[in-house]
C-alpha cells in the first residue's frame, strides 16, 4: 500500500509553513496551470480525479462547484471550514500551520472554478497558533502577488462550538450568529453565506487541489480507490503506540493502518474495538478491521469515514465509560435547535453515566436505543445522526458490557 | 492574546485605533455583523471579558440589539461572561485524552489547585477548565493554558507547568 506523502511531504521541514519552501518545492504551479483554464475544466478534472470531501460528509467535491449556478451575476462566496472539532481529528491543524500555503493555492483554484472573488476561512477559536500560521502566509500570499488580484481571502476566527463544523451552522456564526444550522434546501450553493452562493469546503480536500491541478486527475484518481482518489490524512490516537497523522492511500485497510502504520496496540495489548472516522462514526470491533478505509468501504461496513479520525480502544478500555465520555460531548455540544437532539442527548448522557455509576436500571439500553433510533433523521442537520452513530453501535456490539454495570440487569 | 489583561476596566470604550480596527472588520464582511466574533474577542481581550455593559456597547456598534449580543455571547465557550483568572487552564476531557488518561489530569489539577472545574482559584490566578475535543489527541492527554497547547501530559509535566504561571 502505497505511503506516498503528497499533502504531508514537506512536514520534515521546519521552514514548511513559508511560501519560500512552498515554491521551491513546486509550489504554486497547479495555479499557474489553473489560470489558462476555463472554470469548467477546472471543474471536470477535480470530478474525474474523484475527489470526496474530507471534512466528514465524503461528498464530490467537483459536483458540489457545480452546483452554483450558472447565470447567477451576484458575489459567490468560497467559506474555508477550519473548525475542526470531531473528536479523534487533528489533520487540519497540522496543515494550517505546516503548509498552510497549500490552502491558499486550492482556494486560489477553487475560487477560479466557482467564480468567487472574496473567501473566508473559519478557524476554530482554540487554534491560535495554527490561526497566526496561516495569517502569515495569507500576508505573504498578498506580498507575492498571488491574493487581492481577483481573490481576496478574510481570516475569520470562531469562538468554540462543535456545532460550527457543520456547514450552515458555520455560515449562520459567520454570519455574525449563535451557530445553529439551518435547513437545506436551500443548499449553500444556491444560497449560502450572506444570502449569496456559497461553497463549504473543508482544509484538507481543498488542500489536494492544487496537486490534481498540477498531476492530473488520472493520477489523483489512480492513487485511491474506484469511487474515491488520493490520500489522505488519518488521524490516529487511543490505545497505539504511535499516534500520529499518517497520509496514505484511502485503500489501505483499517488493520494495515493500525498494524503496519501507526505501530499496533499500545503495549503489544489486544485491540478490542475501533472508531474509524472520528467520535461520530459506529464503532468497530476487533474482528471488523480488515475493511478499506475510503469513503465507500467504511459506508459498506457499517460506519464511516467521516473525518478519518481513528480512535483505538485495546482491551483495557471500558466501552460504557467511552461511550459515556462520547454522550457528554454530544450533550455539551447540541445547539439546542432541534427538540429531539436537545433532549435525547442530555438524557442519554445521563443513562450513560448512571450505567458507568452502577445505578442503571433494567431498562436503560433499550430506552436508549430507543431513544436514539426514534430521532434519528428528524433533525436539522446530521448532528443528531452523528450521536445515534456511537449510541447504537456500542451498545449493540458491547451489550454484555453494559448489562455486567446494571444491577439486575 | 498571550494573558487575559485583570486591570480593573472601569469605562467600557474601545479606544479611537480600536474603532478603526472595528470599522476595517466591519467592511471585511458582506454584511457588518459577520464582524461580530471578531469584535467580541476583540472586546474580551480589551475588558478581560464580556460583562453585560460589553454586551451593550459590542451593541451599539453593530446598531444590533444588545440581546442578540447576549445570545451570541452565550452560545459560545470561549467569551468569559466573569472576569477569569489571570490564566486559563482547560483540559481536554474527550475520548482520546480520557483513553490516554485526562481522568488522572483533571483529578491532579483539582488537588493542586483546590477548585472544581469551572472555579477560579481564590487569588485569581488561575481558571481551570474542562473541555471537549481540542484536536491534539496524538499528543493526549493534553490542554490549552492560554494559548499553548501543552501536550502529553503527565503529573510531573503538570507541576511544571503551574510552577510557570504567575
Amino acid at each position: 500500500m502505497s505511503g506516498e506523502a503528497i499533502l504531508t511531504r514537506n512536514f520534515g521541514r521546519s521552514d514548511s509553513h513559508t511560501i519560500r519552501a512552498y515554491v521551491e518545492t513546486g509550489g504554486y504551479q497547479g495555479w499557474r496551470k489553473a489560470q489558462a483554464m476555463e472554470p469548467t475544466a477546472i471543474i471536470d478534472e477535480v470530478k474525474r480525479a474523484n475527489l470526496r470531501g474530507l471534512g466528514g460528509a465524503g461528498f464530490p467535491t467537483g459536483t458540489k462547484w457545480s452546483f452554483i449556478p450558472k447565470n447567477h451575476t451576484g458575489p459567490v462566496y468560497l467559506v474555508i471550514n477550519a473548525d475542526e472539532g470531531e473528536p479523534g481529528t487533528f489533520k487540519d491543524r497540522y496543515l494550517l500551520e505546516r503548509d498552510p500555503h497549500a490552502l491558499i493555492e486550492g482556494m486560489l483554484i477553487a475560487a477560479r472554478a466557482i467564480n468567487s472573488a472574496t473567501a473566508f476561512v473559519y478557524i476554530r477559536g482554540e487554534y491560535v497558533e495554527p490561526w497566526r500560521r496561516f495569517s502569515t502566509a495569507v500576508r505573504e500570499a498578498y506580498e507575492a502577488g498571488h491574493l487581492g488580484r481577483g481573490l481576496d481571502i478574510v481570516v475569520h476566527r470562531g469562538a468554540g462550538a462543535y456545532i460550527c463544523g457543520e456547514e450552515t451552522g458555520l455560515i449562520s456564526s459567520l454570519e455574525g450568529k449563535k451557530g445553529w444550522p439551518k435547513l437545506k434546501p436551500p443548499f449553500p450553493a444556491i444560497k449560502g453565506a450572506f444570502g449569496a452562493p456559497t461553497i463549504v469546503n473543508n482544509v484538507e480536500t481543498l488542500s489536494h487541489v492544487p496537486h490534481i491541478i498540477n498531476r492530473g486527475a488520472a493520477w489523483f484518481a489512480g492513487l485511491g480507490t474506484k469511487t474515491q482518489g488520493g490520500t489522505r490524512m488519518y488521524s490516529v490516537s487511543g490505545r497505539v503506540a504511535r499516534p500520529a497523522v499518517y497520509e496514505t492511500s484511502v485503500g489501505i485497510t483499517l488493520r494495515q493502518l493500525i498494524y503496519d502504520r501507526a505501530g499496533g496496540v499500545t503495549g503489544n495489548g489486544r485491540l478490542k474495538a475501533v472508531v474509524p472516522g472520528g467520535s461520530s462514526a459506529a464503532i468497530l470491533t476487533a474482528d471488523e478491521i480488515d475493511v478499506t478505509m475510503d469513503v465507500d468501504g467504511l459506508k459498506n461496513a457499517g460506519t464511516m469515514a467521516g473525518s478519518a479520525g481513528v480512535i483505538v480502544m485495546d482491551e483495557t478500555v471500558s466501552i460504557p465509560e467511552a461511550l459515556m465520555v462520547v454522550a457528554r460531548f454530544y450533550a455539551h455540544e447540541s445547539c439546542g435547535q432541534c427538540t429531539p437532539c436537545r433532549e435525547s442527548t442530555g438524557w442519554i448522557y445521563k443513562m450513560t453515566r448512571r450505567i458507568v455509576e452502577r445505578r442503571g436500571q433494567k431498562d436503560d439500553l433499550d430506552t436508549i436505543l430507543d431513544v436514539a433510533k426514534r430521532g434519528a433523521g428528524t433533525t436539522i442537520c446530521a448532528f443528531y445522526d452523528g450521536a445515534v452513530g456511537p449510541y447504537i453501535s456500542y451498545i449493540e456490539k458491547f451489550r454484555a458490557e453494559f448489562e455486567a454495570l446494571i444491577p439486575h440487569a | 492574546m498571550s494573558e487575559r489583561h485583570n486591570a480593573p476596566s472601569t469605562t467600557i470604550a474601545f479606544s479611537e485605533a480600536q474603532l478603526v480596527e472595528v470599522r476595517r472588520l466591519q467592511a471585511l464582511y458582506p454584511d457588518a455583523r459577520g464582524a461580530l466574533l471578531p469584535v467580541l474577542h476583540m472586546a474580551q481581550e480589551t475588558f478581560g471579558y464580556i460583562s453585560l455593559e460589553a454586551e451593550e456597547y459590542v451593541a451599539t456598534l453593530f446598531e444590533l440589539s444588545p440581546a442578540h449580543v447576549h445570545e451570541v455571547v452565550t452560545f459560545y465557550t470561549l467569551y468569559f461572561r466573569e472576569r477569569p483568572g489571570r490564566h486559563v487552564v482547560a483540559v481536554c476531557h474527550n475520548l482520546s485524552c480520557h483513553l490516554a488518561g485526562a481522568p488522572g489530569i483533571i483529578a491532579h489539577l483539582k488537588q493542586r489547585l483546590g477548585i472544581e472545574p469551572g472555579e477560579t482559584t481564590e487569588d485569581g490566578r488561575v481558571t481551570f477548565l474542562t473541555v471537549e475535543c481540542l484536536c491534539a489527541c496524538e499528543a493526549a492527554p493534553m490542554m490549552q493554558v492560554d494559548d499553548r497547547y501543552e501536550m502529553n501530559l503527565t503529573p510531573a509535566k503538570l507541576d511544571q507547568i503551574l510552577g510557570g504561571l504567575a
